[in-house]
């Protein structure tokens, strides 16, 4: 179900050799599950909006802050060092995990949002202007299209939105006929976090190059699920967060063709991102400290490494087989629950299922399942353009990981049996 | 956990279910759209008032069950009052779903009460009052209300 990019970088690149993926045993690597809920076992099913954190992770911050705390860069002295070097290793560990080709590709950031208003910002300081158009989608979380519409607002440039089939596939045919000489822009999500669809993003960024367009990829439900490498989809911007990929919140990532961050003027001004300052002129940094001003989340960037660390340690191709099996078997048991109705069956598709449920508001299976022990989301999942289109003020969305399993997916079925028994 | 039952108790389901005063209202001189930004919730409340009595009072639109009875059983509480008794009913009914409230309050709230469960989860507390705040700012034509 990988679709658009290669499967090397992330399993290979730690040089280790990877240990079997067990799913019956690495949920021991993540306490957090292993609890009661309202007395019941917990099946965490809530994962597109944050999955939970293995204890290398957690262990790595606390060592960070009990051993080597200190501000990185320019410190002279051994805590700050040490600091710095495993700032900077993070950024490695980045940089390979996505098959960056240089470190100073990427760059840390709050989040995926931060990472998309980083590019949109610097878009508008460059010159962005009325007559021009950036190309987003209806599918888009409300973080990879408001930056676009503030943007947009500022400067007079124009959204064009690709629409989608009923299915939620994005019509191809219709974004091809988008570009144009017009184009800045090319914003997309890599995988829906409403609908779990994987957006054809190889094909869409040979469409838009042809016409010489940049591409930026919204990859926050991407990363978790796929193994993304980014010189293979060639896009030109990146964006993803820690914490939907077993990292911790606050840390996030945008990688950028050098080239293309060379270009863009910094967003934020500060420390560490300057060269020199004068009363009378600043000179910027360089790549990635242009866009990094301010003290860092740097026990961010180390938990994200060990969070990437971790995911090297065993066989993610076989993890992702798990995830999509999980996928598949809950389609199977949903589909057979008289008044559930799916929504969003375009293919290929990862790790989410949303769904509705006739006469019953997601809010109230919300409720309802979590006093079964299941945690799921229920809303408009920040995609309001998109709840929209289908005709829905929201749903009820499931999200696996790889540590769920498939008594998860029975419970979760089950408890939408006492849905329809609380609620008749 | 708080039992569900304590929460969806049949009164509210029975609310749900067979919504009292639903619909437009054509005599209605104060309207105001209610909006529950958290789970995309949506209601319009018409309010007929004359003399400062609420002669009449309907709903319409989409929400949950606990945001669909509470519309419901407020309209059937506040009609044929005035304003500034409904106003203290909301008050009280506020209170009811967030901190609680004492006996003399729970006798004057009556069929209102069932929704004491919702104070068990926070979360459910914004659908069960959004239908008060598009009552408030219909009677104050504030136009639109929001949870938020």
């Amino acid at each position: 179900m990988n679709q658009g990019v290669g499967l090397g970088a992330s399993s290979t690149g730690a040089g280790l050799r990877a240990r079997p993926f067990d799913p019956s045993s690495v949920g021991s690597d993540f306490p957090i599950l292993s609890q009661l809920v309202h007395g019941k076992p917990l099946s965490y099913l809530d994962n597109a909006a944050t999955t939970q954190k293995p204890v290398p992770v957690v262990e790595a911050i606390g060592d960070f802050y009990l051993r080597d705390n200190a501000n990185i860069h320019r410190g002279v002295h051994l805590l700050s060092e040490r600091a710095t070097a495993a700032y900077e290793g993070a950024r490695e560990a980045v940089q390979r995990f996505i098959n960056a080709r240089e470190a100073r590709e990427v760059v840390f950031v709050r989040g995926t949002t931060e990472a998309v208003n980083l590019v949109a910002q610097s878009l508008v300081r460059s010159g962005l202007k009325e007559g021009d158009e950036i190309v987003v989608s209806v599918l888009e979380h409300h973080s990879n299209f408001v930056p676009w519409k503030m943007a947009a607002e500022a400067t007079g440039a124009r959204l064009r939105v690709v629409p989608i089939t009923d299915a939620g596939d994005l019509r191809l045919d219709e974004y091809e006929r988008m570009l144009s000489p017009r184009t800045r822009l090319v914003a997309l999500g890599h995988v829906s976090n409403a609908l779990g669809t994987i957006n054809p993003v190889a094909e869409i960024v040979r469409l838009a190059h042809e016409r010489g367009v940049p591409v930026l990829l919204d990859g926050a439900q991407a990363v978790a699920h796929l193994a993304v490498d980014v010189q293979a989809i060639d896009c030109d911007f990146y964006a993803f967060s820690g914490h939907k990929l077993y990292g911790p919140t606050g840390i996030g990532v945008l990688y950028g063709k050098a080239d293309r961050l060379d270009a863009l003027p910094p967003w934020q001004g500060g420390g560490d991102m300057i060269r020199s300052v004068t009363l009378e002129r600043v000179d910027y940094n360089t790549l990635p400290a242009k866009f990094e001003a301010g003290t860092p989340d740097i026990a961010g960037a180390i938990g994200l490494a060990a969070a990437i660390r971790y995911l090297e340690s065993f066989d993610r191709a076989a993890a992702f087989a798990h995830e999509d099996e999980l996928l598949g078997y809950a389609v199977e048991r949903l589909e057979r629950i008289p008044g559930v109705r799916l929504v969003g069956r375009g293919m290929p598709r990862t790790s989410i299922v949303s769904f509705v449920m006739d006469q019953v508001h997601p809010h109230d299976i919300g409720t309802i399942l979590d006093g079964e022990g299941v945690a799921i989301r229920a809303g408009h999942h920040c995609c309001q353009p998109l709840m929209h289109r289908l005709g829905l003020d929201a749903t009820a969305r499931a999200s696996f990981a790889f540590y769920n399993r498939k008594e998860d997916v029975d419970r979760l079925a089950d408890g939408l049996d006492r849905v329809r028994e609380v609620l008749g | 956990m708080p039992d569900l039952r304590e929460l969806y108790q049949e009164v509210i389901l029975d609310h749900h279910k067979r919504p009292r005063n639903f619909g437009p209202l054509p005599e209605g001189n104060h309207h105001a759209k209610g909006h529950n930004p958290l789970c995309g919730d949506r209601i319009t409340v018409h309010v007929q008032v004359a003399d400062g009595i609420i002669r009449d009072v309907r709903f319409e639109g989409a929400g949950c069950a606990i945001s669909r009875a509470s519309a419901s059983l407020m309209t059937d509480a506040v009609k044929g009052r005035p304003i500034a008794e409904a106003e203290r009913l909301f008050e009280e009914f506020h209170r009811l779903v967030t901190t609680g409230v004492d006996e003399e309050v729970e006798a004057s709230l009556g069929k209102l009460n069932v929704f004491c469960g919702v104070r068990e989860f926070p979360s459910r507390v914004k659908c069960a009052s959004l239908a008060w705040h598009t009552l408030h700012s219909a009677l104050g034509d504030e136009g639109e209300a929001s949870t938020e």
